[in-house]
């Protein structure tokens, strides 16, 4: 009884017992006081972007400062791999949020909520981040993907958004329940919910060639392909990401898609490191059928928004290349890589929201037409990310191509790295007809672009900086991303 | 007793029959209650290990996974609703907007 009382004492409750998760309860009352302040402050509401850049800001920079010494038994682990995909995670909320302004005046519409439903699955990516259990994976899942749903449904005035939100949202519960019989069929298995229990159990009772195992390993890569976008599980986001509002679509393929790659290395390397000549070649052929696909039906797109989404996909390929070499080093280049695509991808997003001015009719590849006369730094700062998505130096997107492609040959797979090669020639055909369509097009008649809020300005020059310096200078980055590798 | 085996011969052929009733059907809210079979198939399989293995940890899961269904079947109805404003249909055939 005496026992069951001090539960409820304030006094005797140990408040370090929440230290780890601080970051998260900080983030997740940002996240309260914006709906508050968009609901009782709806004057001060050009405040909210701002308010969302400080508090994650804050949270990003408490992250990067904590270590928390792992216990036994716990569900959220604070090591340097939780630090890396929480500074890429929070840098994809902070960017959007300065974005946003500039989306909503061009759509005449402002959602208060959007900031809000942001930071909650900002809260989501950092728990599965974090997670070191299949119950803490799950549940951050889900809280990352039911405030996306939600956004992409949000504009209702736009006839596309409730499709591509029916569409994110079926798939994205379908993608779930195969997870969670996988996980159900790993607890059954090995008694623990714990992903480094469970990797040890299988190891010493060489339960290597379990069928009930192997099942669940298929379910798992299944679900986690379908999250991360990865062919032949890719049906949904073309549609999803030209559906969306472009805002959220640079949000999508850069936040939450990281976060399910860090979920997706964490689990095949602690959990399944026995059954790597099973999941490694199936995921090489994967990724490399991802770019395959990504980069072939990019060819023949007529809208900027969907070449993007479809260049989206072939570059969850290249960093799924990392994860399938099935090493640190391969892992560390994967995560590198998703850094420096943050950066390009986010610019290019930016641009298309200053020249596609809100419309669906403008999202066409010939709304950058002749823009390099009219508008010459905002052409060279696309210039600059379409070099880095194709993985031309002195471009981030070469040196992060580089160090995958190096770890993927030292793990033995040739063959599919001449592919991923071959492919990255491919896709400069269509983010070179951008450039030629800016500089050699002429303008399509009188046409005028909103001028750009400062928040959007930021972000174009963050992303030029960051695509810049991580291809002259990638050393600090992929010693941070080796770093957060070792145990 | 009823076997474990039992137990999980029945999760797994509710999990079957949502996935075949999520990949057949065209109705947006069939397609949710294929998906919610698939959960409480999950569900089953967790408590009926847990109870084998004498963990709570399964309890505790199904707990849960109980929960997040339920805020899923929220959302997911909201945006059939949207749906239906604006099509008058909740069909997925009636998804032409988005192709290519």
């Amino acid at each position: 009884m005496t026992d069951r009382l001090l539960v409820l004492n304030p006094a005797a409750f140990n408040w370090g017992m929440i230290t780890p998760v601080l970051p998260e309860l900080i983030l997740l009352a940002v996240g309260v006081v914006l709906v508050a302040l968009d609901l009782f402050a709806p004057r001060q509401r050009q405040l909210l972007p701002w308010m969302t850049v400080l508090g994650v800001s804050a949270v990003l920079l408490m992250n990067l400062g904590m270590s928390v010494p792992p216990e036994a038994g716990i569900m959220l682990l604070n090591d340097g791999y939780t630090a890396f995909f929480c500074t890429l995670c929070l840098g994809s909320v902070i960017l959007t949020a300065l974005m946003r302004e500039m989306y909503s005046e061009q759509m005449q519409a402002h959602h208060g909520e959007f900031y809000s439903l942001m930071v909650f699955s900002a809260v989501g990516m950092m728990v599965m981040i974090a997670s070191v259990d299949l119950m803490t994976i799950f549940l951050g899942l889900e809280l990352m993907a039911l405030p996306l749903y939600v956004l992409i449904g949000m504009h209702k005035k736009e006839f596309r958004t409730s499709e591509a939100a029916a569409k994110y949202f079926l798939m994205g519960v379908f993608a779930s329940a195969l997870l969670l019989f996988g996980m159900s069929l790993l607890f059954g298995l090995s008694g623990s919910t714990n992903l480094a229990e469970i990797g040890t159990y299988i190891k010493s009772h060489s339960l290597a060639s379990n069928p009930a195992l192997v099942t669940a390993l298929a379910l798992l890569v299944a679900g986690l392909c379908f999250k991360v976008a990865v062919v032949p599980f890719h049906m949904w986001t073309p549609d999803v990401y030209e559906g969306a509002p472009t805002v959220l679509t640079a949000f999508m393929s850069a936040g939450p898609k990281a976060a399910g790659f860090a979920v997706f290395g964490r689990i095949m390397l602690t959990v399944f490191p026995e059954l790597e000549p099973n999941w490694g070649p199936v995921l090489v052929m994967l990724a490399v059928l991802t770019m395959a696909v990504g980069n072939i039906v990019a060819l023949v797109q007529n809208s900027l928004k969907r070449m993007l989404a479809y260049s989206a996909i072939a570059h969850a390929g290249y960093a799924l290349l990392g994860i399938a070499a099935g090493t640190a080093s391969g892992m560390a280049a994967a995560m590198s890589y998703l850094f420096i695509y943050l950066f390009m991808n986010m610019g290019a997003f930016a641009i298309l929201i200053i020249f596609s001015r809100g419309q669906e009719e403008h999202e066409s590849i010939h709304c950058c037409q002749g823009m390099a006369a009219k508008h010459p730094v905002l052409a060279l700062c696309m210039l600059i990310f379409m070099f880095s998505l194709t993985g031309i130096p002195p471009t981030g997107g070469f040196t992060g191509k580089f160090y995958l492609f190096q770890s993927a040959l030292a793990a033995g797979y040739t063959v599919p790295v001449i592919m991923a090669v071959l492919l990255s020639a491919v896709s400069a055909f269509f983010y070179l007809r951008i450039i030629r369509l800016m500089y050699m097009g002429a303008p399509e008649g009188q046409v005028t672009i909103n001028s750009p809020t400062v928040g959007i300005l930021v972000v174009l020059g963050v992303a030029v900086a960051g695509t810049i310096l991580l291809g002259v200078a990638p050393g600090a980055l992929f010693d941070w991303a080796q770093r957060a590798m070792l145990p | 007793m009823i076997p474990l085996h039992w137990y999980i011969g029945l999760a797994s052929a509710l999990f079957c029959i949502g996935v075949c009733g999520f990949l057949t059907r065209r109705n947006v809210i069939m397609m949710l209650l294929s998906a919610e079979l698939m959960l409480n198939a999950v569900n089953l399989n967790l408590v009926a290990m847990s109870h084998y293995l004498e963990s709570l940890r399964g309890h505790a899961f199904t707990f849960f996974v109980i929960t997040v269904a339920a805020a899923e079947a929220a959302i997911g109805l909201g945006i059939a609703i949207a749906l239906y404003q604006h099509r008058r249909s909740v069909h997925t055939d009636s998804f032409t907007d988005l192709k290519g």
